[in-house]
């Protein structure tokens, strides 16, 4: 739909001299759920087509099956690969257990992982990643094996991460204030995270209540369908005419609690869950937030240490002794790592400035289509509900 | 994109009439409010009014700024080209109706008036009796009373404007207190038996727990002035004498103690008929006052009495003696079906209400969070995009709180012509009542009968055992003679009670016909009203 337009292609731009064919593309579309297995076990698989015309590609198109938890290892790869920007962020995993296979929730989830990654295929660096290559090209086994090799390896880097991977958590203030007692005395900086915290409180308001909203427009439609009900039967206590417009009132009702019904899904899909994934983009930045903070943290830690080591040293060549040379060479190392962690720690710096930009773009533009379908539903909705109301009244006026 | 679109939109035509309907109802929330208690409508109507006080509710300016008509809903051209003209239409049939108060209109209720088109204002023409119940105010009973500090009461200001010749002036003004209602209703109902007599207003005592005592006087308020202007609307009741009286005699009305038992004994015993434990009164002519058909009458036949009449009513295992009554069987068959859907219709409109309510409460939070939302992007604003965005918000923002208002008037509406439903529950236990009189009059009959065959074979014995004696035994012929005298008196009473009971059945079947034809009309305008309501909802909200 128009996820897929918005994210479609690549981002090179040809010179109108070159004579190179048609421009670098790369869409995915992540399709046909199927249930696999049973019980416990069961899981719902996804169709995932790839057409791309990159070299690294070999071939125009390309399909695999792939589960929720393959995405859940691409993004975990990505994060871990390119600190510094907002990885884009995945549907929640369920956390009731019947709702999980039900068709409205499989629906949301496949249009919210096609969203995910043609984010990723439309992400100029991002979509160079060769994890991302995997994840679109190898077959399932080796997916499954890449998948169970990787998950014992994050475990320690990850401990941090973990409180942002599961995106219901809220990450308080108090719990990166007491892991990095340092932290970058940037104003600029502040105001961003301060804004980002704050954005992610009101907007988690503000998706609270277009999922209720969706919520009153089944109950509407409900009560309006036991309404009609009611009314045919009042109907059948009077007779002629006044009986007839009573069961033709009773059917409209009826009739329009289907509206209502449509009206309700139509609004989740394109408008709670759009919120809902401001949200998560909200909170895959918090995540990127303390990547910076851990990288500063590093560099500072890595620059206090060569102090010391410096000192040292001096100590021992003052003493000529003989550790000397395996200080020396341990000091160029910890010169490295410093050096290291600080190209590190500005490359963050630098990516996360492009990607606020970057992030506040593609949010107004996704609030402003989530807006206008709200908008457009609800007046198509009370348009088409108007008429049939509308239509009874003659009826109504004959009986009089 | 988005964005830039927002800015090239024009303001697409809205509307700019005042529909009076949406707009009256700020201020007549409290219209709302009754104290029935047979149906829950109290706790959703008692639920609407008092949440008037919420925070969004403002008097919804009809006159449209140009911020409130959402840009996003019209893209590029109207897609109701018709709406005003078609809104016209609509409004004006509303607008024509008779403005001509029927009886008991009283002001603030005349958007429901207008679309009760009732013929029976219509037939009377120019007559009218409009009725106020206001100004509670305590009083202290100050003489009798055992208790330090008196019993203290609640009276009301009943204001009544009519001209109707027989009132003998235009506006009266009396202080009543409930108990002078329960007085009235209490004749009311002894003295117009068959008639469909609007049921008075509960007694429920007062839970402190659940309501205020604030509340419960407004409620009971309220409740005294529909009763009141029921009454009013009956075409035979409100040429009564105990109206008349009611309305217009300034000062305390006279409390009867035996009233006062008879009613609380009464109270939730319906199906009982009165005059057991009151005096029997004839129908219509209070002048023709008729001699109490038991005067004489001993305890045993009036335990007779009460037993024939509950198993006649509830029972129904006497055989009918009259053809007619297979036809009043009948009726109450219908009748019943139509109380069960009543009951069933009003309980699926307070659903109804309560879901438009909640999807008003909902819409105008969800616009609440995205204004807070856009005052936030509006401040942190580092990049155009935000502002644009933050633009975005607000639009929708505040379409949805005026949805969320327009809910509000829609729901109090909604509520307004249902309460039709209502009314007609009410009005079956009238007819219940009216049945009964007519069952128990019948019972009466049978009852009399019984007795005078027995009081004639009683005579019969005595004949043929003062024939084996001889001569003038003086105490039996004494005997006999009262025997005599108590047939005579007997077959008199009988002969009332048949005309008595004639008389209720020619009301039965008068008010039957009235209440048909009173019904269609009045369904036919909730109809109407219900769903010119919606349609007028729906373009003002979203057009």
């Amino acid at each position: 739909m128009n996820t897929l337009e918005r994210s479609g292609s690549g981002s090179v731009v040809q010179s109108p001299r070159s004579p190179s064919p048609q421009a670098p593309y790369l869409t995915v579309s992540v399709t046909d759920p199927a249930k696999m297995g049973n019980g416990v076990q069961a899981y719902i698989s996804y169709k995932v087509i790839t057409k791309t015309n990159f070299p690294e590609y070999q071939g125009p198109e390309k399909i695999v099956i792939r589960r929720y938890s393959d995405f859940v290892w691409l993004r975990d790869r990505l994060f871990e690969k390119y600190k510094g920007i907002f990885i884009p962020p995945l549907p929640e995993k369920s956390t009731v257990e019947k709702f999980r296979f039900s068709a409205e929730f499989i629906e949301m989830r496949r249009q919210a992982l096609d969203v995910f990654i043609n984010r990723i295929a439309s992400h100029h660096e991002l979509q160079q990643s060769e994890d991302l290559r995997k994840f679109l090209l190898e077959d399932e086994q080796m997916m499954e094996r890449a998948r169970s090799q990787e998950t014992g390896i994050f475990k320690k880097p990850a401990d941090f991460m973990q409180i942002f991977k599961d995106v219901q958590s809220k990450v308080s203030d108090v719990v990166l204030g007491k892991e990095k007692p340092v932290e970058e005395s940037n104003p600029e900086y502040e105001k961003q995270k301060n804004y980002i915290f704050q954005l992610e409180d009101h907007l988690a308001e503000a998706q609270k209540h277009a999922y209720r909203l969706v919520k009153r427009h089944r109950e509407l439609g409900q009560s309006l369908s036991d309404f009609g009900k009611a009314v045919k039967l009042l109907g059948n206590c009077e007779g002629n005419s006044l009986g007839k417009a009573f069961s033709e009132l009773g059917a409209k009702s009826e009739m329009l609690s289907i509206k209502l019904q449509r009206e309700a899904h139509h609004l989740l899909m394109n408008f709670e869950e759009p919120l809902k994934d401001y949200v998560r983009a909200v909170q895959s930045i918090k995540a990127t937030i303390a990547e910076r903070a851990n990288a500063f943290r590093l560099h500072c830690e890595l620059a206090e240490t060569i102090k010391f080591k410096e000192i040292d040293l001096n100590k021992l060549r003052l003493m000529r002794s003989e550790k000397l040379a395996e200080a020396e060479r341990e000091y160029e190392q910890l010169k490295a790592d410093v050096e290291e962690s600080k190209r590190k720690f500005e490359t963050i710096v630098k990516l996360m400035n492009e990607e606020i930009a970057r992030f506040q773009e593609q949010k107004t533009v996704d609030m402003g289509v989530a807006f206008h379908e709200l908008a457009k539903g609800q007046a198509h909705q009370a348009k088409s509900i108007a008429e049939a109301w509308r239509s009874l009244l003659p009826k109504l006026e004959a009986c009089s | 994109m988005m964005g830039s679109e927002n800015n090239h939109i024009q303001e697409s035509s809205r509307e700019q009439m005042e529909i009076p309907i949406l707009n009256e109802d700020d201020g007549s929330n409290d219209d709302v409010s009754t104290s029935k208690s047979y149906s829950n409508y109290c706790s959703a109507m008692t639920t609407l009014s008092s949440s008037s006080e919420h925070p969004l509710l403002t008097p919804p300016s009809i006159a449209t700024n140009p911020a409130s008509s959402d840009p996003l809903l019209f893209p590029s051209h109207d897609p109701f080209p018709e709406s005003p003209s078609y809104a016209d239409v609509i409004i004006s049939p509303l607008e024509d109706s008779p403005t001509v108060s029927s009886d008991g209109d009283g002001g603030s209720d005349d958007v429901h008036r207008k679309l009760r088109v009732s013929p029976r204002s219509q037939l009377e023409g120019s007559e009218y009796l409009r009725i106020t119940v206001s100004d509670p105010k305590k009083e202290v009973e100050s003489s009798n009373s055992f208790v330090p500090g008196g019993n203290s009461y609640v009276t009301y200001l009943i204001t009544t404007n009519t001209n109707i010749h027989e009132y003998r002036g235009s506006d009266f003004r009396v202080r009543r207190r409930f108990r002078d209602v329960i007085m009235l209703a209490d004749r009311l109902s002894e003295g117009y038996k068959g008639y469909f007599v609007p049921i008075r207003p509960d007694k429920s005592v007062m839970e402190s727990q659940v309501m205020q005592k604030q509340e419960f006087v407004e409620q009971r308020r309220v409740a005294l002035e529909k009763y009141l202007r029921r009454l009013v609307m009956h075409p035979v009741i409100k040429k009564s004498n105990e109206l008349k009286e009611f309305l217009t005699v300034e000062g305390r009305m006279p409390s009867s103690a035996r009233t006062d038992v008879a009613s609380n004994l009464l109270d939730g015993m319906m199906a009982l008929p009165k005059q057991l434990l009151g005096e029997s009164r004839s129908v219509i002519e209070s002048q023709d006052a008729v001699e109490p058909a038991k005067g004489r009458r001993d305890l045993l036949s009036l335990f007779k009495e009460l037993k024939q009449s509950v198993v006649h009513d509830w029972g129904r295992s006497r055989p009918p003696v009259e053809e007619e009554d297979k036809e009043l069987l009948e009726k109450k068959e219908k009748l019943h079906y139509l109380e069960q859907q009543l009951t069933n219709a009003s309980k699926q409109a307070e659903s109804l209400v309560k879901a438009q309510e909640d999807m008003g409460d909902t819409m105008g939070e969800l616009g609440l969070a995205f204004i807070k939302l856009t005052k936030f992007e509006n401040d942190h604003a580092i990049l155009n995009t935000q502002r644009v965005r933050a633009a975005d918000m607000k639009n929708v923002a505040t379409a949805a709180v005026k949805a969320s208002r327009l809910y509000r008037a829609l729901n109090a509406q909604t509520v307004k012509h249902l309460d039709t439903l209502h009314e007609y529950m009410g009005l079956i236990l009238s007819v219940h009542s009216a049945f009964s009189d007519r069952s128990s009059a019948l019972s009466t009959i049978q009852t009399l009968t019984s007795e005078l065959s027995s009081l004639h074979s009683r005579a019969a014995k005595h004949e043929t055992t003062s024939s084996k004696n001889f001569g003038g035994d003086n105490s039996r012929i004494h005997k006999l003679e009262e025997l005599k005298e108590s047939i005579r008196v007997t077959e008199d009473a009988k002969r009332r009670a048949i005309r008595d009971y004639e008389q209720i059945k020619d009301n039965n079947r008068s008010e039957m016909k009235r209440l048909d034809s009173e019904r269609q009309a009045d369904f036919v305008n909730m109809l109407k009203g219900f769903v010119t309501n919606q349609v007028l909802f729906l373009f003002k909200a979203y057009c």
